[in-house]
């Protein structure tokens, strides 16, 4: 076996154009397969990371119209009471959910200033007390609300560290007076989002949002005082805390369930707005990357074909070296294998190039693109299984010609 | 007895017409014998060899080689029988272009199922038997003809055969070389390995303790009666073209 390895290389490497020729149908054909797997992993790797939100495994539910989330700044349509203790008692006993709270949340344009800067385009939460433990944030400059403050209507606001940075410019906020929806407001503390990174967004929406406004930020009061400055009765959304990002989307929706059995309105409905529009533009990717794959594969199919027609070729080359052994004493399944190890190494060889060729494609094509680049290593085996089998499978015809090789016609050739 | 041709008949199909090419043929060979079949091209002894060296069967008869029947037997086995039984020699040596003599002659090895490890001492020795101890690792077209054909004998030898079959295997050297030949045959079978050789060449097969003659698909003990033969073919021939002549 080893010594058929051998020889087909050095086969190979004695016919470099013909081999490189023969090979290019598979090498272009899993070039194809690594290039696209590897751009379609890349975006659903983003997509996932966009997914799993800040990281702190908490996912949101909140009244939705039509998917989208409904903003409460209009008012408080009839229909939708405001959440009940007992709804959050029985999302806490769900299965993988850690813990579960309720709040306000705001989110608008310049509803938050400090003497004159505003943060554009900030997030105002109503929270009670657990919340920012639940989404992992800490106070790093000041206090946390008492809990005096966080029932009785107190002016109190804690602001994080890109609100800072927005809207202090370096000066300490601990003290100083911001004003939130036209109401004043004294900063008692600085939470920092303990899972911060570059570029997470929580939602697919979010990331739209954030390429036209660079306003980020967040500014919590207490749940308490949320009715002093938005509304009396607005329905609260639910932050679930998960033991695992996969947990997310099932927990959410069992909530919404809970949630929604006490909506007397049809037009609106509990869900998570982040998650599910990136669910189905991954299985959108995958359905992609499904389609993609399915061409390449094509390529592979006449890059077989190629194997086979040069194999061949091959056999009636060397009819008198097969007869040759055959008359010597070798049995059909050795001629057989030195045919089959050869088109099964040269595909494979063919194969290692075009996995090459496909990485340096797809990191070429991620960089240009501005996509993220990931390699994937099960693809890879496959892949190198994959154009062995071809040359197997191709090779097969040819090898089982070439071992039924009458050896006295064979020698009499030359 | 190693070998044993009973009464066979090989023909050959072409088209309708059924074309005989031996006819009737019977011979044996014992352990240690040295036979030359002689006769001209179109005698029917390269079908001969092909049925000796068992890569052909015949149509009729029975062949017995060292004890088995070559006629009940597979494909497969039919190649194990060639490896272990037989050596060939060709006339046109044989050998693969793009290998050594060493690995030339360790080929037969592998077929035989030989271990890796022990396939080089044994291709070296036999190429030390045949004189070319200080060739083994030159390409064939660094070796002259007559060291090509020592080579094709130690490859036919390497399994250690019970028969040595050489198809003319002096008709491409020349005479000092074909010469070499012979007498590496004669020395060959003096350690006792059993020699069937094919040849036109009566020159040849005088080098052979026994000849054989092969005329027309049929096989003559003296050569009077295979001279007798050859001119009654021609006679025959001659008078068919005369009675055709006359028809015309």
């Amino acid at each position: 076996m080893i010594e058929n390895i051998i020889l087909s290389m050095r086969g190979i490497w004695s016919h470099k154009l013909r081999s490189i020729l023969t090979m290019l149908g598979v090498i272009i054909g899993i070039a194809s397969i690594i290039a696209i797997v590897s751009i379609v992993q890349g975006t659903n790797r983003k997509l996932e990371k966009s997914l799993i939100g800040s990281g702190n495994n908490v996912v949101s539910v909140s009244v939705l119209q039509d998917n989208w989330e409904y903003d409460f700044s209009s008012g408080v349509p009839s229909g939708i009471p405001v959440v009940n203790d007992a709804s959050i008692a029985n999302i806490k006993q769900m299965e993988g959910v850690v813990d579960a709270g309720k709040f306000h949340f705001r989110q608008g344009w310049n509803q938050v200033f400090y003497k004159d800067v505003g943060l554009s385009y900030g997030k105002i939460c109503g929270i009670n007390a657990g919340y920012l433990d639940m989404v992992e944030y800490q106070i790093s400059a000041g206090r946390d609300f008492s809990e005096e403050e966080y029932t009785t209507g107190k002016k109190v606001a804690i602001i994080d560290e890109s609100a800072r940075d927005i809207m202090f410019n370096g000066e300490n906020p601990v003290g100083e007076a911001i004003e939130i929806n036209k109401e004043p407001f004294v900063v008692v503390g600085v939470a920092k989002n303990l899972n911060k990174q570059e570029e997470e967004y929580e939602s697919i929406n979010d990331y739209y949002m954030n390429s036209y406004s660079n306003g980020q930020g967040q500014v919590f009061i207490p749940d308490g005082t949320w009715p002093i400055v938005y509304q009396f009765d607005e329905p609260e959304s639910v932050a679930i805390k998960v033991e695992n990002v996969k947990q997310m989307q099932p927990a959410a929706k069992m909530a919404s369930e809970e949630l929604n059995m006490y909506l007397t309105s049809g037009e609106y409905s509990y869900g998570s707005s982040s998650g599910e529009g990136g669910e189905e533009l991954k299985m959108l990717t995958n359905a992609i990357q499904l389609m993609l794959v399915g061409i390449a594969s094509l390529s592979l199919l006449v890059g077989g074909i190629g194997v086979m027609n040069i194999m061949l070729v091959s056999v009636t080359e060397r009819t008198s070296e097969i007869g040759l052994k055959k008359a010597l004493g070798a049995k059909r399944r050795v001629i057989m294998a030195q045919f089959l190890t050869e088109s099964a190494v040269l595909t494979s060889v063919g194969g290692l190039l075009g996995i090459i060729l496909g990485i340096g494609l797809a990191k070429l094509i991620s960089t240009l693109a501005g996509l993220e680049f990931a390699v994937s290593i099960p693809w890879i085996f496959i892949s190198v299984g994959f154009s062995m089998g071809i040359g197997i499978l191709f090779g097969a015809m040819p090898a089982s010609k070439a071992s039924k090789l009458n050896p006295i016609e064979a020698l009499r050739r030359d | 007895m190693i070998l044993e041709l009973s009464n066979i008949y090989k023909t050959y199909q072409q088209d309708a017409l059924e074309v005989p090419v031996l006819k009737d043929v019977s011979l044996s060979v014992d352990k240690g014998d040295y036979l030359a079949i002689q006769g001209p091209s179109g005698s029917g002894k390269s079908t001969l060899m092909n049925i000796i060296g068992c890569l052909d069967l015949p149509t009729e008869g029975t062949y017995q080689l060292n004890g088995t029947d070559v006629l009940a037997q597979s494909d497969n086995s039919l190649s194990e029988i060639r490896c272990r039984e037989i050596g060939f020699v060709f006339q046109s040596y044989q050998l693969l272009p793009g290998e050594t003599a060493l690995h030339n002659v360790m080929l037969p090895l592998s077929f035989a199922g030989v271990p890796r490890s022990k396939r080089k001492a044994i291709a070296e020795e036999a190429l030390r038997r045949v004189g070319l101890g200080e060739r083994m690792n030159f390409m064939p077209n660094q070796l002259s003809g007559g060291q090509k054909q020592r080579v094709a004998i130690a490859r036919a030898l390497v399994n250690d055969p019970n028969i040595l079959l050489a198809d003319e295997p002096t008709g491409a050297l020349d005479q000092k070389s074909g010469a070499q030949v012979m007498e590496l045959f004669k020395k060959l079978n003096e350690e006792g390995v059993t020699i069937v050789m094919i040849t036109h060449d009566s020159g040849i097969a005088a080098h052979a303790k026994k000849i054989k003659y092969i005329v027309d698909g049929r096989i003559y003990d003296r050569e009077e009666d295979a001279r007798h033969a050859i001119l009654e073919e021609e006679q025959s021939a001659e008078a068919a073209e005369s009675t055709e002549s006359k028809e015309a």
